[in-house]
């Protein structure tokens, strides 16, 4: 690999090259009937893997799994008990 | 503490959530942030561990600060798990330099925007670890601090060197195990009390000083806000749990960084010109034996030990709450 003089990187925010989503062993299930917007799941997600759609006045959240670690934090905070994390399996 | 009731995106959650009546569960407690960016200027990818406190420490700070930033970073877990060379998860100009001199390299690039002109507007912001703060950095950090350059330094506080494989710092609570204070026959863990560095900073007579956690998100980015805003040096502390190091489930992150706040083993103020605040008091209190059974690094802990740390945390809460 050829480094760049002085190891200067241009390419701001390209982590996202790496999907860090296969250290994963337990994947989060948002159920949307449950879901209060809230926006807990995406404000303490430390992988910035909740991706919020805003249609009309309802916003859905939904989890990128190329990124979501599978941390639980979203499941543990969620004040409605609209996630579960479930077993990765093939 | 009441729930900010202005933020028009909320009130919907407001109206459903039960839970969120209680101020400190809620994550939407402060009054004076309005809106948080939906921009992400620290991207996904990194290597941080699942349930890494000190990213969200950098998500948030970036989410308050903007792109009008210039970041400099300390050698930590942060500096190691957003660069792997090629790679960077920053998405705003950012400095990566040895482990005692983010303040130097922060203090370097607020004097040359200065004599170019072009510090308007623009916030420089360092970034360190607890071990890059309170122990490798201090003297660095001090030199900025005394100078009064135009910065705002965040340290990210998860209690030990994580990144090395957790040895003990300034840091590092009464009680708590590392792999530098580990408990058997001779010893119970860390035996020294955790260094007060708001006050060492707050005595070189900077503006602005204060205290944060993770899980209290929205009065975390204020502070920043505030610390960005005022003219000369800040000092931003911010509780991050780190699962690795404390032994704890990485979903619980919030949760201890929340049971801390409650508990009393930190508690959360800002000093403003020497003016001491408490920016959140803890609805009621917790017995400090619910925050370390959450840990493992503090399940060597007897009773006594426990009504030990128990002490001081009154003795602490007696003189902030009185």
């Amino acid at each position: 690999m050829k480094i760049s003089p002085g190891g200067v990187i241009r390419d701001m925010g390209s982590t996202v090259n790496t999907k860090t989503g296969g250290w994963r062993s337990e994947r989060p299930v948002i159920d949307n009937d449950k879901c209060i917007e809230c926006g807990s799941c995406w404000i303490f997600c430390p992988d910035s893997s909740i991706i919020v759609t805003t249609s009309g006045n309802r916003r859905t959240y939904s989890v990128n799994l190329d990124f979501c670690k599978g941390c639980g934090i979203c499941a543990n905070e969620c004040p409605s008990a609209a996630i579960k994390m479930i077993l990765e399996e093939k | 503490m009441e729930i900010a009731a202005d933020i028009p995106s909320y009130v919907r959650c407001r109206q459903k959530c039960e839970t969120s009546l209680i101020a400190n569960r809620c994550w939407k407690f402060s009054q004076t942030v309005k809106e948080v960016s939906d921009k992400e200027l620290f991207a996904s990818g990194h290597r941080a561990c699942a349930g890494c406190g000190g990213t969200l420490a950098i998500r948030y700070a970036l989410k308050a600060l903007g792109p009008n930033t210039i970041c400099t970073n300390a050698t930590g877990c942060m500096e190691v798990v957003s660069s792997p060379y090629p790679e960077i998860s920053w998405k705003v100009p950012w400095i990566h330099q040895a482990f005692e001199n983010s303040a130097a390299s922060a203090s370097g690039v607020e004097s040359a925007l200065k004599a170019l002109g072009r510090k308007k507007g623009v916030n420089v912001v360092a970034f360190g670890g607890d071990g890059g703060t309170f122990d490798i950095g201090l003297q660095s950090l001090s030199g900025a601090m005394e100078r009064g350059h135009d910065l705002t330094y965040i340290c990210y506080d998860n209690e030990a060197y994580m990144n090395t494989g957790v040895q003990r710092s300034g840091s590092t609570p009464y009680g708590a195990m590392t792999t530098t204070s580990p408990p058997g026959k001779l010893s119970f863990g860390e035996d020294r009390q955790k260094k007060d560095m708001p006050h060492i900073i707050a005595a070189h007579g900077v503006p602005y000083v204060a205290t944060a956690s993770v899980a209290l998100p929205l009065d975390y980015m204020a502070k920043v806000k505030k610390a960005a805003a005022i003219e000369g040096p800040a000092y931003v502390q911010v509780y991050s749990p780190c699962p690795v190091g404390w032994g704890s489930d990485p979903a619980k992150s919030i949760e201890i960084g929340r049971l801390a706040v409650d508990t009393g083993m930190i508690v959360l103020y800002e000093i403003e010109n020497g003016v001491s605040k408490v920016s959140y008091r803890p609805p009621e209190k917790i017995p400090v034996r619910e925050f370390l059974k959450t840990q493992k690094r503090f399940r060597h802990l007897t009773d006594d030990k426990i009504a030990e740390i128990q002490g001081f945390v009154d003795e602490r809460w007696d003189k902030t709450f009185r």
